[in-house]
Parts: C-alpha cells; sequence; structure tokens
C-alpha cells in the first residue's frame, strides 16, 4: 500500500510555508469569461485546504482555459493539446507526495484528450480533473466541440452541429471515476467547494464547470445555466448511490443538476502500484538496488 | 575461423525459440560467444519460424552465411533450409512424422532420425515433449555435454519443479543417446572453451542500462519489436523500484514518461515506428519545456504497419525530423547488446544534462536477437547525481534563465519558492507565455529569438557530449564501410571473411547518429579512401545525413530493405565488386 502520509496534509503545511494564491500574471481571458470563476474557485479551495505552493502542480493542455497555470503560485506544466492526463498521472507517479489538479476544456479534454479522460479514471489515479466546458472551441475562433448542443451553428457547423454531444458526467461514471461532480463558474462558492471535495478525496476526481463563452457561444450563456441549474445537495441526492447519480447524470433540459453525483471510496492506482509503497519515486535511491544478482539470469 | 550455427526450424507455436534460447545458452555456458537468430513471422500459429544458434572464434556479431546442424519440426523446414547447410552437417528429424531421404539432401549432409515422438510417448501424452528429444540430438552433435544442456534444461523451468523437468531431463538425454549411436558431429563441434558468457538480446540490455542508470518509470505501448523491453522491466519492476505503465497509447505513453521525468524521476518510454509517430508532438514538448526523456526507437520495416516481425534502419529520416519546428537532440544508435546497454546509460545523462529528447535507434535485429556478451563489458556502477540543485527559495531564480552553454538550472516540483510553469508555448527566462499578447511586439520578438537561441546551444553541448564515430580495423585500407546500427554486426563480420581473402577493409561506424560534429567526421572521412555505405533502407538516409552534415559523399552504396538483415556474404560480394571492378 502506498505512503499516505507522504502526501502533505494541511496540518504539515505548517505557517512558514507560502500557499496557493494568485500568481503575478493576470489572466488574458475575454472580459466576463466564465473561467475567471473557475480560477477563483480552485485559489478558494487550495486556500482552504492550505496547500503550500509547493506541493501542487497544476497540469494543462491547450485552449483558452488551459492557460490557468500561469494565474497561480503553484508549479505548473502546460502542455500540449488533449495532454494534460497523461503528464498529470505521470507526476503522480513520480511523486505522489504532490498534489496534482488537472484543468482544461471541453476540446482539450472529451475531444482530442478522450481516450486519456476514460483511462485516467478507469486507473483511479489520485488526482483532481477540473474541465472548463463551455460547449465551444474559443481559442481557435469558434467552432463545434464535443459538448456543443445538437443544431448549434458555428464556424465549423453553419447549418447546425448534427453530432450527439458528449456526456462528461455519464461518461466519468461509466469509466470508474470515484468523483464525479459538476460546477458552475457563475456559483464559485459551491464551485470551491466540489474543487476542495475532489482534491481530499483519494481517487480520481471529475468537476465538469459550465464556464460560459462569451465570446462565442451565444447559447449556453450565463443566463441559460442560471434559469436552469438546481443543486444536488439542496435535492436530497445521495452521492454514494450510484444508481442515482445515474437518473441524475441523465437530466438534461429545463432542470440541470450541479453538485456532487457520485463519490465512492477505492484503492487508488497508487496504492496498489506496490513499487510506491517506498515512498515516492523521486525521493527513491538511484541506482539497482539488487546489485550484481541482476546479471544472473544472463548466464 | 572456427565456427557452428545450428538452426531449429517448424511452425509458430513448436517452441522453436525456446529449443533455440537453450542451444544458445549451452553455448554462452561453455564459454563461446555467439549470434542468436528468431526469425518469426506476425502468427501465433502456424507459419514458418526459426531460430539459428551460431558460436564462433572470432567473436560473431552476425547470424553469418549457412548453418551447421539443422533440427527439423517439419519437412517445409527440411526444403527452405537443408540448401544452406556446410558439408559435414546433418538434419535431425523424427521419421515418424515425415520421411528425409539422404539423397535429397545437398552433398555431404548427413539425415539423423531421431524418434522424438517414440521418446516422448514414454513420459508423457503431450506431444511437445518431443523437442527434448530433439534438442538432446542436437546437443550431441554440437558437441555440448549432456550435464551442461541438462542444467540449462533445469535453469529454463526456474523454480517449477517435479515431473515436467524430469520428463524433460529424461527425453532430451534418450535423444542424446539416439544420435550417438546414428549421427556424427561435424568437425566442427564445440570443446568448452572457458568461463561463460552473459546471453542476451538488445532489448534486454536496453531495458537493463535503464535500471542502471537510475530509470523508475518506464510507460510503454505494446508494439513489435519494442515490446520486450516492457516485458523485462516489468518482470523485474519490484526487484529494481522501476514503475512500469503500460499506458492506453504510444500518445500517453511518452506524456506519463515526461511528466514523471518533471516529476524529479528518470523516465523512458520504447516504441517502434509506428508509436513513434504518435510521440512526435510529444518530442518537441518535452524540447520545448526542457523536460529529460529517453525515447526507444526499436524500428521495424515499414512504411505504415510494414513487416511487423522484421528488420530495417527505415526510421532515421523520422528521428531526425519528428517534431514541428527545432529543437536539441541526440540519437544514440548501438549495434550490439553491449553497446545498447552503455548507449541508454548515457541516453539518460545526456537527456538529464542537456534537459532535452534523447532517442536510443535500434531495430528488431538488435532488439530481439541474441548475443554474447562479457561480464565485464557490463558496467552497473553507473552515477546518477542528484537532480536537487537548486537551493530552495533562491532569489531570482529563472527557470529558463540564459546561460552560456543554454543548460538552465532545473528546479522540481517539491522544492519550495523555486514554482514555475513548464510551457509548450513559446515562453521567457521564467517562464511566463510570450506567445499570446506578447507575441510580435519587438522586445519579445527579440526575446523569443534568444530563448530559440538558448535551446539550440544545448545542440553544441550535446555534439560534444555524444560519442564520436570511431574507425575499426587497419588505419589504412583500399575501401571503408559506413554504418550505422545493427547492420554494423554483419559488416564485422563480413570485415573477417574479407580478411582472410586477404582483402584488409575498415569500418567508420557511427555510434550517434546525430548531431555529428562535422570536424571529428571530416578527419575521420579524410583518412579513407573509398567509402561503401552499408544501410538497411531504401534510398540511404545516413548517406543523406552524412551529405546534408558534412558534405561527404560515400562513393558506394550497398541498400537493403527486404525486411531481412544483412548477411556477410551479401556485403563480402559488394565489397570485392567496389574493389575488383569499381563498383557501380
Amino acid at each position: 500500500m502506498a505512503d499516505s502520509s507522504a502526501r502533505p496534509l494541511p496540518s504539515d503545511a505548517g505557517p512558514s510555508l507560502p500557499i496557493v494564491g494568485k500568481s503575478d500574471t493576470k489572466p488574458t481571458w475575454c472580459p466576463g469569461c466564465g473561467d475567471f470563476g473557475v480560477v477563483a474557485a480552485i485559489e478558494m479551495a487550495v486556500k482552504r485546504l492550505k496547500l503550500p505552493s509547493q506541493n501542487v502542480v497544476i497540469v494543462s493542455g491547450i485552449g483558452c482555459s488551459s492557460n490557468l497555470p500561469h494565474f497561480l503560485s503553484s508549479y505548473g506544466f502546460h502542455g500540449i493539446h488533449g495532454r494534460s492526463l497523461p503528464v498529470a498521472e505521470g507526476i503522480r507517479w513520480a511523486n505522489h507526495g504532490l498534489t496534482v489538479i488537472g484543468t482544461g476544456g471541453d476540446g482539450d479534454g472529451f475531444g482530442i484528450g478522450a481516450g486519456h479522460f476514460v483511462h485516467a479514471m478507469r486507473r483511479n489515479v489520485d488526482l483532481t480533473y477540473v474541465t472548463m466546458d463551455n460547449q465551444i472551441y474559443g481559442l481557435t475562433t469558434g467552432q463545434a466541440s464535443p459538448t456543443s448542443t445538437m443544431g448549434a451553428k458555428t464556424k465549423s457547423t453553419p447549418n447546425g452541429v448534427i453530432e450527439q454531444p458528449i456526456d462528461p458526467i455519464a461518461l466519468a461514471l461509466a469509466s470508474g471515476a470515484t468523483y464525479v461532480a459538476r460546477g458552475f463558474s457563475g456559483d464559485v462558492k459551491q464551485l470551491a467547494d466540489l474543487v476542495a471535495g475532489g482534491i481530499q478525496h483519494r481517487g480520481f476526481s471529475f468537476v465538469d464547470v459550465f464556464s460560459p463563452c462569451v465570446t462565442y457561444n451565444k447559447i449556453n450563456t450565463f443566463d441559460f445555466f442560471r434559469q436552469r441549474v438546481y443543486k444536488l445537495e439542496s435535492a436530497g441526492h445521495n452521492p454514494a448511490d450510484p444508481v442515482a447519480a445515474w437518473q441524475r447524470a441523465l437530466e438534461w433540459g429545463d432542470k440541470i443538476p450541479i453538485g456532487l453525483f457520485y463519490s465512492v471510496d477505492r484503492p487508488t492506482y497508487e496504492d496498489l502500484e506496490e513499487v510506491l509503497s517506498a515512498g515516492p519515486l523521486a525521493h527513491q535511491p538511484a541506482g539497482l538496488r539488487s546489485g550484481d544478482a541482476v546479471l544472473d539470469e544472463f548466464v | 575461423m572456427t565456427e557452428l550455427a545450428v538452426r531449429v526450424g517448424g511452425q509458430a507455436g513448436d517452441g522453436i525459440a525456446s529449443i533455440g534460447e537453450s542451444l544458445a545458452r549451452s553455448f554462452s555456458r561453455l564459454g563461446w560467444h555467439l549470434f542468436g537468430l528468431n526469425a518469426y513471422q506476425s502468427v501465433i500459429r502456424g507459419g514458418h519460424v526459426w531460430f539459428q544458434a551460431r558460436a564462433a572464434d572470432p567473436r560473431p556479431y552476425s547470424q553469418g552465411d549457412g548453418a551447421d546442424l539443422l533440427y527439423a519440426l517439419d519437412k517445409a523446414t527440411v526444403e527452405i533450409h537443408a540448401p544452406s547447410l556446410r558439408r559435414g552437417g546433418s538434419v535431425v528429424f523424427d521419421p515418424e512424422k515425415f520421411a528425409v531421404a539422404e539423397s535429397d539432401l545437398p552433398a555431404g549432409i548427413r539425415a539423423v532420425p531421431i524418434p522424438t515422438l517414440e521418446i516422448a510417448r514414454k513420459y508423457t501424452s503431450q506431444s511437445i515433449l518431443q523437442n527434448a528429444g530433439g534438442i538432446g540430438a542436437l546437443a550431441y552433435l554440437a558437441g555440448i555435454p549432456l550435464d551442461t544442456l541438462h542444467q540449462v534444461l533445469a535453469d529454463s523451468f526456474g523454480k517449477k519443479k517435479g515431473e515436467i523437468v524430469d520428463w524433460n531431463l529424461g527425453a532430451s538425454a534418450d535423444g542424446y543417446r539416439a544420435a550417438e549411436k546414428v549421427g556424427t558431429p561435424p568437425a566442427t563441434a564445440l570443446r568448452p572453451r572457458g568461463s561463460p558468457k552473459l546471453l542476451m538480446n538488445g532489448n534486454q540490455a536496453i531495458a537493463l542500462g535503464a535500471a542502471a542508470a537510475g530509470c523508475k518509470f518506464l510507460a510503454q505501448y505494446p508494439m513489435t519489436p519494442a515490446s520486450s523491453i516492457m516485458h523485462w522491466m516489468a518482470a523485474h519492476s519490484q526487484s529494481l523500484g522501476v514503475v512500469v505503465k503500460q499506458a492506453e497509447d504510444e500518445l500517453a505513453a511518452i506524456h506519463m514518461a515526461i511528466g514523471a521525468s518533471f516529476a524529479g524521476v528518470r523516465s523512458m518510454t520504447a516504441t517502434s515506428g509506428g508509436g513513434f509517430s504518435l510521440m512526435v508532438e510529444a518530442l518537441g514538448m518535452a524540447g520545448m519545456t526542457e523536460t529529460p526523456v529517453v525515447v526507444v526507437e526499436s524500428q521495424r520495416a515499414g512504411p505504415s504497419t510494414g513487416l511487423p516481425t522484421k528488420t530495417e534502419q527505415g526510421d532515421l529520416n523520422l528521428m531526425l525530423g519528428a517534431g514541428q519546428g527545432e529543437f536539441p537532440r541526440a540519437i544514440l544508435a548501438p549495434s550490439h547488446p553491449a553497446d545498447a546497454y552503455r548507449a541508454t546509460v548515457q541516453a539518460f545523462d545526456l537527456a538529464e544534462r542537456y534537459q532535452t529528447p534523447v532517442l536510443v535507434a535500434s531495430d528488431l535485429h538488435l532488439s530481439e536477437n541474441f548475443f554474447t556478451v562479457d561480464r565485464d563489458e557490463i558496467d552497473l556502477h553507473v552515477d546518477v547525481p542528484s537532480l536537487f540543485v537548486v537551493p530552495p527559495n533562491s532569489p531570482d531564480y529563472h527557470r529558463y534563465q540564459y546561460t552560456p552553454d543554454g543548460v538552465s538550472p532545473r528546479a522540481i516540483p517539491g522544492q519550495a519558492g523555486l514554482q514555475f510553469v513548464a510551457g509548450s508555448d513559446e515562453h521567457d527566462e521564467h517562464g511566463h507565455l510570450i506567445s499570446d499578447v506578447k507575441a510580435g511586439v519587438p522586445v519579445w520578438v527579440t526575446e523569443r529569438q534568444k530563448m530559440m537561441d538558448k535551446r539550440m546551444r544545448k545542440l553544441d553541448g550535446l555534439m560534444r557530449s555524444v560519442p564520436p564515430p570511431v574507425l575499426e580495423g587497419p588505419a589504412s585500407a583500399p575501401l571503408t564501410f559506413v554504418a550505422w546500427g545493427s547492420t554494423i554486426g554483419a559488416v564485422r563480420d563480413a570485415m573477417v571473411v574479407l580478411a582472410a581473402q586477404g582483402r584488409p577493409t575498415n569500418l567508420l561506424r557511427f555510434p550517434a547518429v546525430y548531431p555529428i560534429d562535422p570536424t571529428a567526421a571530416r578527419t575521420a572521412f579524410s583518412a579513407t579512401r573509398r567509402t561503401l555505405l552499408v544501410e538497411a533502407n531504401y534510398s540511404g538516409q545516413f548517406g543523406r545525413l552524412l551529405r546534408a552534415e558534412l558534405g561527404v559523399e560515400v562513393s558506394d552504396r550497398l541498400l537493403k530493405y527486404d525486411g531481412e538483415p544483412f548477411f556477410p556474404h551479401e556485403i563480402v560480394a559488394k565489397a570485392l565488386d567496389v574493389m575488383q571492378h569499381g563498383g557501380q
């Protein structure tokens, strides 16, 4: 079993270690972008958990939302399009003492990166993945995304989208994620709770966030969501109940649930990888443990 | 030259490779250097597969030409391989399965009938035990003492005990004795020679080198001929303390390795050309974020799926050009497992020192065939310096600081007060993006150029750090072979044949195919009279590189792209043609 004490707990942080806050880089998002609410919620969550900047790594791909690691004072890896999760997994396995948060958009995570999304969840890697889902490609100036609504007219679909959108919550449930939530960047307080819950949860935590694009998506706006969202915690939903989670995941239309759909305890990948039981790989001694005996099999 | 080559052929599923490996291990235990060729097809059952163990003095580096002993598990094997047998050789077969008339064999080849199935039935109804009788007969003919064979067989069952081991020992002894009665060993049958050699294939050497170099994380997706790197490492994961991750695809594999490396762990991925094609974008990301990563590219015959179980050196252009834009890289090209071990160790050192991707170019011929290695050729004691070189909370720490050699101090997540973002976008010394609101603004235009220059300066250091070209053989020879990678093996063996014919040649080999120090390489070429490039691809990719990098034109080329490795006789014939008639 992995040494869970290797993970820095809030109480270990100590008064001398600076906790994660804003960096000196200002976001370059369009005024009014939903992603401002997401970075604010992540900052609130890590501050509440008193996570030291040095022990947090935020990993992203490419897209408007994937610039997020630059705006916080932790370590960051701003990689290439669709590949944030395998980088994040590699970081976790190299040092499971670190808190790893993946961030990105719907194109990054559910389009080009969909394969990695599914596999990271079935592995139950202990990281938190926050998607800023605006149902459009923003940085490339407005093409359809994997979550664009049927019929949505975009630059790449002038006659309307003719594919069913991916349902990220249902996909996460089907793929074995052990913490599945949906937030709305119009409700930063609840979103911060969901992200903090995800970070504290041992296992793969997925938080899909309605994060409207004010420039290119004229359908799924802040008003669209404000009129439709309701909170699962106020509706008597039991996140330990997988059947109820599926029922809520399938709800879409006039009423759209936000909050924690599902949470279950299951051993993490790091728990089950025996080599990690000796502590974080990055701190294990280099060189052959077995000495010259490793050559015996070749004689 | 003394040599003995033993060949075993049959269908996939017959257990050919394990017979071959046992024979090869018997030779290496007797102190012989050998080359073991594992020729197989992309099928799990059926088809035609064969294994050849060739022991020789001087040390063999290829499968050579021809064989002395053949154990045929089916009639097709006799038809395919009997013409390759040398005089004095024998064909071992079971007359219960098919007949072999000596009159149908080439002159001077004996038919040695061994009742392998009948022997097997003494012990079990499982017909696979016939192989034990066959291998016993072969051992007798090859000069392998029965107790040597028995020790090898017993070891091959590992900790397994009981009747299956006893059956194999019994049946192989029966086969040995049957051959004593009806067979005659060739004049070249082996005698014990000295202390045991190590027997390994290129992939095992690469995995071993990685472990010795402190690799703690290997992510890989199955693809022939690279898969056995993952198999070996996974089998030794616990004892070596290496996390082995079979990823969902090659995209994930290299990104996991880069992520682990970013977090302070020496990491590797391995694949063949198809998988490497998927890794191309990530390679550039490692270059841009200045994250070390070692990538093994074990080539097979392309294009596309190509010939999955056949060899080629066709991916050199791909390795040289992989990734959009420009970033520093090195490509090491070992020719032999001892070399592959050292190259892998060096790849980790270079990747970490220069914070950039380093490729180890193998191919099916090196990765999957067996070679002997002397124990002192494997130095397990590798110095792995600590990564934590920047003091915590260093004021004015810049991850991508401009430095004379282009190498900037690395901080590792977990270190206090050194936080930065590694960006695949262009960035400044701090790692801050200059790709969006700063792009094109004059001061940042200059920064972009400075950052490119900084990264590319590392190529100068790499050029001085990679092993230089090596001239083997007499300093002055009328013909110089030019080769890289596994092809060097057949060239070396051809040089032995040529020397025996009074035709001295030498070899200019390139342990690193990129970057090439032009001064050192031009000096090496200036000492040559006529050059013959030997390369396993259609267009002479390395020749093109030499032309581009050095302005050197090789005089003659021997190119092969039929999927088969070079045979020494092909190289000998071409060399003689060039020397006698001026070649093409």
